[in-house]
């Protein structure tokens, strides 16, 4: 958790577009292609990150396979951290929990999404933030 | 910096409206049908001081890794007058495993000691806003007040590996046993996004 802020930090200028999945939720995974299509479309002032909430030990056996599988040209996360609670206030406090669930970052500015995104409702949230 | 400073000040925005439409507020009646075709409800149980509802299901993977420990809160404090409920919140047309049926073949199957009951027009989840599965909540009975006294996450750790967890859901039942409030009575958790039915 701790290195995804400091990667999102780095960014400057980009907006980071973290969507939150897993590999048993299958409305994310409906919706991943969508993420890939704006990755490549907004290539230069974009940036799709993919944080899986698999658990750790299905690493291996599930979602490296999925990865591989699926091409995923985006960055892949899978999240080091067992307390739920400390992971969900540091992403939005508002976050039930409930996935899928997408976090648009452009420096100072955040907005936290609890629900499933087609690409022109993804372009629409990323002209938002501009 | 100021990221932080945003962050903390929607933190306490957030859990201050939570806490404002549910903790402390009345618990909603309700009478489900259980897998054994009988319908369910708080009034069947006149000793009770309190349930713990749990919205889960049979499909979803952490309602899977907690299904255990679903069952050890019943056989703890059932006993204690303290039982536990379990209620289905999926439309089986969107979620196939959480059909009727298979809420039957999977409580027999996983020897469920509670309750299973079917939200058929998802009005109970509605009412309860219950948002994932598990999603538990804790309600305390006086006489005839049914009082919320905890919503969230059964404990902090899904793995079930942290020698350190907190157990939110067994500590808040022990707190209400004594007469006391829970020291925290409201968490979040990862969850599965309950099915609704397409309008």
């Amino acid at each position: 958790m701790n290195k995804l802020e400091e990667r999102i930090h780095r960014g400057g200028d980009t907006t980071y577009v973290v969507n939150f999945w897993a590999t048993w939720c299958a409305p994310c995974i409906k919706e991943l292609p969508e993420f890939e299509k704006l990755n490549k479309v907004y290539k230069r002032n974009l940036k799709v990150i993919l944080v899986s909430l698999d658990f750790k030990s299905e690493l291996e056996q599930s979602v490296l396979p999925f990865v591989r599988r699926k091409k995923l040209k985006s960055e892949v996360w899978l999240l080091d951290e067992d307390d739920q609670q400390k992971l969900i206030d540091r992403i939005d406090a508002g976050w039930s929990g409930a996935l899928p669930a997408t976090l648009f970052i452009k420096g100072s500015k955040r907005h936290f999404f609890e629900r499933s995104f087609t690409l022109p409702e993804l372009v629409k949230e990323y002209k938002k933030i501009q | 910096m100021f990221i932080l400073s945003l962050l903390m000040s929607l933190n306490i925005l957030s859990t201050a409206q939570d806490l404002r439409i549910s903790i402390g507020g009345t618990a909603p009646a309700f009478s489900l049908m259980n897998v054994n075709g009988k319908k369910v409800g708080f009034s069947d149980y006149p000793n009770a001081k309190g349930f713990i509802i749990v919205f889960t299901c049979n499909t979803c993977p952490y309602s899977k890794a907690y299904e255990k420990r679903i069952i050890d809160l019943n056989n703890k404090f059932s006993p204690l007058q303290f039982p536990l409920i379990a209620i289905n919140p999926n439309d089986p047309v969107g979620s196939p495993g959480d059909s009727f049926q298979k809420m039957k073949e999977h409580a027999a199957a996983a020897h469920f000691t509670f309750p299973y009951l079917y939200d058929k027009d998802q009005s109970v989840t509605t009412i309860y806003g219950a948002k994932n599965t598990p999603h538990v909540y804790i309600v305390s009975k006086k006489g005839d007040t049914y009082t919320v006294e905890y919503i969230g996450a059964i404990d902090n750790d899904t793995p079930n590996k942290d020698p350190a967890k907190v157990n939110f859901a067994e500590d808040a039942v022990l707190a209400l046993l004594q007469d006391k409030k829970p020291a925290i009575n409201f968490t979040r958790a990862i969850g599965c996004r309950i099915v609704w039915k397409k309008k």
